[in-house]
């Protein structure tokens, strides 16, 4: 094969599997504009005749999307912030502190790893029933305050600090809060971004246990709200696909703005063992 | 040198957290299989009976478990190696020395990964629908028949599984792509002077340098897999007869449709344990071959 020949597939193929993957998103955006029931027509129209925010007006003003947005909001960026916290301090517990049972408490946590998530889901909702946190924020926020991967990323990226560093500072007579907040966070600001986008794409994704703990509309996160939006309005394809701009929009953005953070995080965290 | 107690204090929160919202209640949804937990029982503890495995036993017997296991290994069976050859293919483009504009594609490629499982799902149903969805508007031009993707119990998970390779592919892609790059390019320098094919350089050299992250990325994708459960619940609500019912589904529509918490514990953990052997044997296999090549050199 020629390399001009070569290089004309292999922009084809890259062309084409672009075109596949976004011509999804696209079209949503595309039909999110259109007036109702305009999407249902030989050939598919690909683009909207007469441009109409409608559906949008109509998904905040009667379906309860604004509220909706903001649950998944204040739910994310809690399950980010307090996530960051536990997980940061663990990391840099587990790669540079030492007590008896390190190694060992640590592959332990790694062992667990392999327990998928919806074995405890059942006894987590009994759990939350009997002190009373089914159907609240907390129930949603609460099993995501720590997670083994996050712990895991702090500990890979923490254990490139120099102990000498630490050594200095406690020689000086810095106290281990102290170190921790003035020496060791600033060099882990890397990893805390990394570990902030992750943790609020996985939070703001989530399905299965906010459908689980989440009884009543007024808590739904986006996803159960568009799910049961869905199920109403199953022939409603525009209001539907404005439904599904306003929840994945945000996170598409978030992405594309922190794009290198993400990639790299998600590098690290596939290098187990 | 730190004291102890102050490594201690550190790990608390992290620690609480996992041990109770994590531990515990795996702990409990062992305990909680080996009894009969359902609405009575959640309305009142004390019509709670410990009944040993017979939760095991009788799921053992349903003909509902067994086709949602079903669904499911067809799923991972057909969806990986299909989301697998799609992610090596793409990355195998991207590193090519004569591809222009990469980042562009790489992100391009990635972005479904990022999107909600949830409504990239209402997206896919309607570029399913049998009148006016995309994907058999192209088939009519291609002169094929319609298909009645999410109504046929046939094509249901196939098109589910169109569907996850499609949101995936870019997640493992993206780990292909390190991996390609960690390859010495000096060794296709040698190749290509002894005058090897491209494919020959894909067989003899990527494949084998690429092999060790190949098979962590296949255990963690099958581990990925097995936990089937949004798409079918937005797509399809696990029909049509059943034909998207995947265990997770079953477990959720036991527990929390019908209430049987102790039937659903053991549904999960049956769940568990099938994972963890079918990735248990993968890592065997592997480590065989890994050990027979090595042999053969």
């Amino acid at each position: 094969m020629s390399p001009r020949l070569a290089r004309a597939l292999i922009h084809g193929l890259l062309i084409g599997g672009t075109l596949v993957a976004l011509f999804p998103l696209l079209w949503m955006l595309s039909v999110s504009f259109m007036p109702p029931g305009a999407a249902s027509a030989l050939p598919p129209p690909l683009w909207p005749a007469h441009a109409t925010l409608g559906n949008y007006r109509l998904l905040f003003l009667r379906a309860g999307m604004g509220r909706y947005l903001l649950n998944s909001l204040l739910v994310a960026s809690a399950i980010t912030l307090l996530s960051l916290a536990c997980n940061l301090m663990a990391g840099y517990a587990f790669a540079k502190l030492r007590f008896a049972g390190r190694e060992r408490l640590f592959r332990a946590l790694l062992g667990a790893l392999v327990i998928p998530a919806q074995v405890a889901m059942l006894p987590l909702f009994l759990l939350l029933k009997t002190i009373g946190l089914v159907d609240s924020y907390a129930g949603v926020i609460m099993p995501a305050m720590a997670s083994v991967f996050g712990i895991f990323l702090v500990r890979q990226y923490a254990r490139g600090i120099p102990d000498e560093l630490l050594e200095a500072a406690r020689l000086d007579g810095a106290g281990e809060w102290r170190i921790f907040s003035q020496i060791v966070l600033p060099l882990l600001k890397p990893v805390m971004v990394t570990l902030a986008i992750f943790s609020f794409l996985a939070a703001w994704n989530d399905f299965m246990w906010p459908l689980i703990v989440l009884t009543g509309q007024g808590h739904y996160t986006l996803p159960l709200g568009l799910a049961s939006l869905a199920r109403e309005h199953a022939q409603d394809t525009e209001l539907m696909m404005a439904g599904s701009v306003i929840t994945v929009l945000p996170v598409l953005l978030l992405f594309l703005a922190m794009q290198r953070y993400y990639l790299e995080g998600l590098l690290l965290g596939s290098v187990k063992g | 040198m730190n004291a102890p107690r102050t490594a201690w204090l550190f790990l608390t929160p992290a620690l609480l957290v996992l041990g109770v919202f994590f531990l515990l209640p795996v702990i409990g949804a062992l305990g909680l299989s080996l009894t009969d937990y359902d609405l009575y029982a959640l309305a009142d503890i004390h019509n709670l009976r410990f009944v040993a495995l017979h939760n095991y036993g009788a799921l053992l017997q349903r003909p509902l478990f067994w086709s949602a296991l079903g669904h499911t290994v067809y799923f991972v069976a057909v969806g990986v190696p299909l989301s697998m050859v799609t992610s090596l293919g793409a990355a195998l483009l991207l590193n090519s020395p004569l591809a222009r504009c990469k980042p562009f594609f790489r992100t391009a490629l990635f972005a479904p990964v990022v999107t909600t499982v949830v409504a990239v799902a209402v997206i896919w149903r309607y570029l399913f629908n049998t009148r006016y969805g995309i994907a058999n508007f192209v088939l009519g031009h291609l002169g094929l028949h319609p298909i009645d993707w999410l109504g046929d119990p046939h094509w249901a998970m196939p098109a589910i599984i169109l569907f996850a390779v499609w949101k995936n592919f870019g997640y493992n892609m993206i780990i292909f792509l390190a991996g390609l790059q960690a390859i010495p390019p000096e060794l296709y320098e040698a190749a290509r002077i002894d005058g090897a094919s491209a494919w020959r350089q894909l067989r003899h050299i990527t494949l084998p340098l690429l092999a060790p992250t190949l098979l962590m990325v296949s255990i963690l994708t099958v581990a990925g897999y097995f936990q089937l459960f949004a798409e079918p619940y937005v797509m399809t609500e696990g029909g049509p007869l059943q034909s998207t019912t995947s265990v997770l589904y079953l477990m959720y529509d036991e527990g929390f449709q019908w209430w049987n918490l102790g039937e659903a514990s053991a549904v999960a953990f049956l769940l568990f344990v099938i994972m963890f052997a079918v990735t248990a044997v993968m890592l065997r296999l592997a480590r065989r071959s890994a050990s027979f090549e090595g042999d053969a050199a």
